[in-house]
């Protein structure tokens, strides 16, 4: 069961990575305007010239 | 428009050599948009950032200083289609933002926790049925404790601050007993995992703190929507004004006037600002402001307000107050006692915990007591207190009201309802009595062509489409009746007295009788307004009214089919209060009422114990928005006036407060269902912890279980629209 010393930080260090993350993203501000968001995605004006 | 706004107010600074202005943007229909808006603004010289934010249409520029004036930005969205409006973000709105970023991250913080908590608390059950080690147990209930201990610290500082504040203030709220739980149950887990026990509650604590963290975020996502919404709207209706700069006449918002500034009204334009008439003579319209419909003759000297039409002249005003001041005094001296004698209903999940806080804590005493009164050794009594403690946290409690506001708030913004209060859902429910005024509630707020069919078609098209040459508001009236939307080439406007133009090779005249050699044609005997129209031969008298909101007869019926006692106070004469409130079939009605008359009259249904909603939209209704017990007001209305009601609809029509009612109705039938099931929950699960029996896993299922159902009942809000039309 030694293994698990290892397994279980591991896992709290993956988890963080996810919690700081989202944080970031939330900072960003990529979470103000969700709907523009969805809407975006189908505009092409990033292939034109 | 000939003279460019002067936006100087509304840019700011931004980094370097940068100015930002924030606009609301009017007409955005679809995703396309925002690439149109964006495209265009960017091809300004200058321009180094133009975002749109499609959730709440709001586009942010930036430009380097001196490269464009912003009203250049305005003219380019206005050639795109679209209207833009500086937009000055609230204070209040700015603090809730910071607020809702600081409850989402301690939602995660808690998520996290939760998640990874969870994740050995599962590993330590399902070994204590099979053959997990005790060093294995300890190991994994110390990192919990790690994890648990520094999320709660940080994710539980909004109920620890709230119910520290509760208690300084001698009061208890539902943050105590939230606190209590938490810091207990980790305390506990605490002692027991160095005793090497076999139980441990950090799973429970953290859990609890990751529901209770989703309500109080949907709560508060809800009123910032709502606020969002408020915030474009007041920058929609901020209008511009002409203010004499020594002799040149210039364009400005509303917002830089200041007392002593002299303005220029043209006819057809609303008064920005209270003043004093310095030139000029003119009609002015005040029914905004006191519900009358008749026109005032104004001369040098006279008082106008904020609001009114101006109709025949143009006039030079003096300001004498504005803004927060642009108030006539007696209406702010009776808002203000109006709002401070009103008892607000005490909203029900205030009341849910008033009960609440001491049955939860005298239950944990009494079982603590009872078991050490059993032979109970105090290490037992004293675990199984606490586990009552947790077992009663709130969570289904504190979700079952917000979950249900969130989804009926959405109901009523389909709708086109905008809540400006979180209770106003739950005090809508409640009403027995609905109370309307006239002028621009339940009729429309501008006046329209009332004679219609007693005109040739293809006259009256013609003469509104004439109309559309004028500025006049009778010409403005008519003109709506144009399909066609161009006006007619060569049109000229006489001031104050008509339009001329050619139409087909014959000369056609449009306004008072005379200017259209109408001698003999009679104006409407009943009051109404009129306008002339001649075409060669043919000609006609076009009488314009206030004319009733298009459902209104519908939306009354089925508002008296709700069982709702219906009545009219108005402030106009009462010889045009009878026949609407004959064409309605409202047999309660009183006319020619002054603000304060209005009040007394609510106070006085309030004094039989009944519950008032009262729809209005003057200024001289503010004060009894601010009195009765919920308030609806249509968009058209005076800003005061809308700052007052409790939720404010969109539209030309009145189906919107039917379904207020019945989406309001059906949220609180959802709100009581969901407290039931949370002390049904109770019921079970406290006897259940009492006993002793509450194991972590135990908890952990109850607790989840509870506030999932809870959260799947409050969904069914949405469906309170479609039965509300039905």
């Amino acid at each position: 069961m030694n293994i698990l010393v290892y397994l279980v930080p591991m896992a709290l260090g993956l988890g963080l990575a996810g919690l700081f993350a989202f944080l970031w993203a939330l900072k960003s501000g990529q979470y103000n305007d969700v709907e523009g968001a969805a809407l975006r995605v189908l505009s092409d004006d990033d292939i034109e010239k | 428009m000939a003279e460019a706004l002067d936006l100087s107010l509304y840019a700011k600074p931004e980094g370097v050599g940068t100015l930002g202005v924030d606009l609301a943007v009017e007409g955005i229909t679809c995703g396309a948009c925002i690439a149109r808006i964006e495209g265009a603004v960017r091809h300004l010289p200058g321009v180094t950032e133009a975002r749109l934010n499609f959730t709440n249409r709001r586009l942010h520029v930036a430009w380097a200083e001196g490269a464009l004036a912003p009203a250049q930005i305005l003219r380019v969205l206005e050639a795109q289609g679209y209207q833009g409006h500086p937009f000055m973000p609230l204070r209040a709105e700015q603090e809730e933002a910071a607020e809702a970023r600081r409850l989402t991250r301690c939602l995660a913080v808690a998520g996290f926790a939760g998640m990874n908590i969870m994740l050995l608390s599962v590993s330590v059950w399902s070994g204590n049925v099979t053959d997990i080690t005790p060093e294995t147990r300890d190991f994994f209930h110390w990192a919990s404790a790690l994890i648990a201990l520094p999320a709660a610290a940080y994710a539980g500082r909004p109920f620890f601050a709230s119910a520290w504040r509760a208690l300084r203030a001698g009061a208890v709220n539902m943050d105590v007993p939230i606190s209590l739980g938490v810091i207990l149950a980790l305390g506990m887990s605490l002692v027991e995992t160095a005793n090497h026990a076999t139980h441990a509650y950090f799973d429970s604590a953290i859990m609890l703190l990751f529901f209770l963290l989703i309500g109080r975020t949907l709560d508060h996502a809800m009123r910032r929507r709502t606020r969002a919404v408020a915030g474009n709207l007041a920058a929609l209706r901020a209008d511009s004004a002409h203010r004499f700069d020594g002799d040149e006449v210039v364009s400005v918002p509303v917002a830089v006037l200041r007392a002593d500034d002299r303005l220029l009204v043209r006819p057809g334009e609303r008064v920005p600002a209270d003043g004093v008439v310095l030139g000029g003579g003119s009609e002015i319209d005040d029914s905004l402001i006191t519900g009358e419909t008749a026109r005032r003759r104004v001369a040098a000297g006279a008082t106008v307000y904020a609001g009114s039409m101006n109709y025949s002249g143009t006039l030079t005003l003096k300001v004498t107050a504005v803004g927060g001041n642009a108030l006539i005094d007696e209406i702010e001296r009776l808002l203000e006692k109006a709002a401070s004698a009103k008892s607000r209903a005490m909203r029900l999940a205030d009341r849910a915990a008033r009960v609440y806080a001491p049955v939860v804590h005298v239950t944990a005493a009494l079982t603590c007591a009872g078991w050490l009164i059993a032979g109970a050794s105090a290490h037992d009594a004293i675990i199984t207190a606490i586990a009552v403690l947790i077992i009663t946290c709130p969570c289904a409690l504190a979700l079952a009201i917000p979950a249900v506001q969130v989804v009926a708030s959405g109901a009523l913004f389909r709708a086109g309802v905008i809540l400006n209060a979180g209770d106003a859902i739950e005090r809508l429910a409640e009403i027995d009595t609905v109370v309307f005024d006239k002028t621009g509630t339940l009729t429309l707020p501008e006046p329209r062509v009332v004679n219609a069919a007693a005109i040739d078609a293809a006259l009256l098209q013609k003469a509104a489409r004439l109309a559309l040459s004028s500025r006049h508001p009778l010409a403005v009236a008519l003109a709506r009746e144009a399909a066609q939307r161009t006006p007619y080439d060569g049109a000229v406007e006489e001031a104050g007295q008509g339009v001329h133009g050619v139409i087909d090779g014959v000369e056609a005249r449009l306004g008072s009788a005379e200017f259209c050699g109408l001698a003999d044609n009679a104006a409407p005997a009943n009051g109404d307004s009129s306008i002339c129209f001649a075409h060669g031969a043919q000609s006609a008298t076009i009488a314009i009214a206030q004319r009733l909101r298009p459902d209104a007869v519908e939306a009354v019926n089925m508002l008296r089919a709700r069982g709702l006692d219906l009545r009219i106070l108005s402030g106009d004469r009462p010889e045009a209060v009878a026949p609407i409130a004959r064409a309605l079939g409202i047999a309660v009605w009183a006319a020619a009422l002054k603000p304060a008359d209005k009040i007394a009259a609510i106070e006085d249904l309030k004094a039989q114990g009944r519950r008032v909603l009262m729809v209005g939209d003057g200024l001289n209704d503010a004060p009894s928005l601010a009195a009765a017990y919920v308030s609806l007001s249509p968009i058209s209305a005076a800003d005061v006036t809308q700052a007052q009601a409790d939720a404010v609809f969109l539209g030309e029509r009145l189906q919107p407060v039917c379904d207020t009612v019945a989406i309001a109705g059906h949220a609180r039938a959802l709100m009581m269902q969901n407290l039931w099931l949370a002390a049904l929950y109770n019921m079970v699960a406290v006897p259940v912890a009492i006993a002793g029996l509450v194991t972590p896993l135990i908890a952990a299922l109850a607790m989840s279980g509870s506030s999932v159902l809870v959260t799947l009942n409050a969904l069914r809000a949405a469906k309170g629209r479609s039965r509300g039309r039905r």
